[in-house]
């Protein structure tokens, strides 16, 4: 099965890191992403701009309107992705749980559907 | 000849195991293989009164049953029309298994830890334990948890869907996760114990069924995995329950420990339970355990003066090492009131007063002690505190006339 892991995390708790905290996560990424490409988990996944770069796109009665946002209520905001496979949901988590920013904020963990 | 009454309570006694396998055929999907058992069992009522029962009746359910579901898996695939390689390759795997001597494994295990997943919502996890492994009605599980049965169905539904969708496995967990997991299905069998036991609210009759599908679903639990703690669960609540009849008076009013008529007490239910605490003390014993050795020392007292204090603190300290909540620390000074005197007692439940001011009993356990104490007014304030905070209508009842003893001996001149 395909899992999209979706990270979530406070940018403002990101943010407070010191530069030298920051290049460890970023050095945590790169090998844990080497990892599950290794180990044939990986299909895919990228860092996002920071949420004050969104936009979002509505159609009403045909018509599109484009706003600033989404203007987070929540405390924490989507700040990355991966689309691994895994055999069941177990692995899936056991996978998300080693993504660095699960320490940091929380994964959400999605299994993709299927369509046709 | 068996008559559909006999047909059913064997249906009955072997639905959780009969479909416990069939889901492992049907790749984790719980309602194709709940319809295969269905058909298994109209099968059942058709041909075994004109055929004879068959000498193995659990594997002729199991084979019918699975038969049925790889019978649904065909049809769905023709129906389908787009033969996706999965489905061909599943069908195809559960066509392969020899149907005519099935190995009669027990999967209930498997259906025990996947019910309890923990990716499932606790109300979700406690709902499907009933309904697949315990013998209960939808509709019985909804008065039950006092919730419409649409509203139970609808929950059934969702977790089943979650199970398929997101692809919870229909396994016992590896080595690493099983103590915790085992701990999760621990605690949502005592769960359904304590909702059958607190009789907070609803139907007596339910209620006490509930305690009995615990207590069934707890054996099968300690059987299965073999866990020491799973057999402290066990004994715990088989302890509990023996007290059932002896628990409240003709009024349905609370009947405390001490006062309770110790005749009443199922003896048979305890002996079993005794029997248990030994082995499940063995080794690092944890709070099921532990409790259910407190439990018992209670029980082996053949009159409530005669119980051991000193030992059952001792536990309570153990207990309190192991799960440091504020509720255990208030049992602990209970205990230890009882074993060196009301005065050490209160100390120690004084020094709960932040974490349990708004807790009814810590206000009737403070009330108790200065009572016996002889501090009639104090005890007095503090009984009327517990009555600010009492939930249900018997146990008012009984503060109520604590309340009026220590108020009238206060001016008593006796």
């Amino acid at each position: 099965m395909q899992y999209l892991l979706m990270i979530y995390e406070d940018e403002k708790v990101w943010n407070a890191l010191s530069e030298a905290e920051r290049g460890k996560f970023y050095g945590e990424y790169m090998a844990f992403t080497a990892d599950i490409k290794q180990s044939g988990h990986w299909i895919g996944g990228n860092p996002l701009q920071p949420i004050h770069t969104a936009t979002t796109v509505r159609v009403r009665d045909g018509k599109a309107s484009i706003t600033d946002g989404p203007f987070a209520e929540t405390r924490e905001q989507l700040g990355g992705y991966y689309l691994v496979e895994a055999k069941d949901l177990d692995e899936a988590t056991k996978l998300a749980a080693r993504i660095p920013g699960a320490r940091l904020g929380s994964i959400e963990v999605r299994p993709i559907m299927r369509v046709g | 000849m068996q008559s559909a009454a006999a047909i059913e309570a064997a249906f009955r006694r072997e639905r959780a195991r009969v479909l416990a396998t069939t889901i492992r055929a049907t790749h984790g999907d719980f309602d194709l293989a709940e319809e295969a058992v269905q058909d298994a069992f109209a099968a059942a009522i058709a041909r075994w009164p004109v055929e004879g029962t068959p000498d193995e009746p659990r594997g002729w359910l199991i084979a019918v049953a699975r038969h049925k579901a790889i019978d649904a898996i065909r049809r769905r695939v023709k129906l389908r029309e787009i033969v996706s390689e999965q489905a061909a390759q599943a069908a195809g795997d559960a066509c392969d298994a020899p149907s005519e001597r099935v190995a009669v494994a027990d999967d209930r295990l498997r259906l025990i830890y996947t019910c309890c997943h923990p990716a499932l919502a606790t109300e979700a996890q406690i709902a499907l334990t009933l309904r697949t492994l315990g013998g209960l009605t939808t509709e019985e599980i909804a008065r039950a948890f006092l919730t419409s049965p649409v509203t139970m169905a609808q929950r059934l539904v969702r977790a089943k869907s979650k199970i398929r969708d997101a692809g919870i496995p229909y396994e016992v967990p590896e080595a690493a996760q099983l103590a915790e997991r085992t701990g999760a299905v621990m605690a949502v069998v005592y769960l359904i114990f304590n909702e059958g036991y607190a009789a907070t609210a609803g139907d007596t009759w339910i209620r006490r069924d509930l305690c009995g599908e615990a207590i069934r679903l707890g054996r099968l639990v300690a059987e299965l995995t073999g866990d020491a703690e799973a057999r402290g669960l066990l004994a715990l609540m088989l302890l509990h329950d023996a007290r059932r009849d002896a628990r409240t008076d003709a009024r349905g009013d609370v009947v405390l420990l001490e006062d309770q008529d110790r005749s009443r007490w199922d003896q048979a239910q305890i002996t079993e339970a005794l029997a248990l605490v030994p082995d499940a003390l063995r080794g690092g014993p944890g709070p099921y355990s532990l409790q259910a050795a407190i439990a018992a020392l209670h029980a082996s007292a053949p009159r409530a003066c005669d119980t051991d204090w000193r030992q059952i603190a001792g536990l309570f300290n153990e207990l309190a090492r192991r799960q440091p909540t504020p509720i255990v620390a208030l049992n602990r000074a209970v205990a230890i009131a009882m074993w060196q005197g009301p005065d050490a007692g209160l100390a120690l439940i004084d020094q709960l007063a932040d974490a349990l001011a708004g807790y009814h009993l810590w206000h009737a356990a403070r009330a108790d002690l200065l009572r016996r104490l002889g501090r009639h007014p104090e005890a007095a304030a503090a009984y009327r505190a517990a009555l600010d905070h009492v939930g249900s209508a018997p146990e008012r009842r009984f503060l109520e006339g604590r309340l009026a003893e220590v108020s009238g001996s206060a001016c008593d001149t006796r």
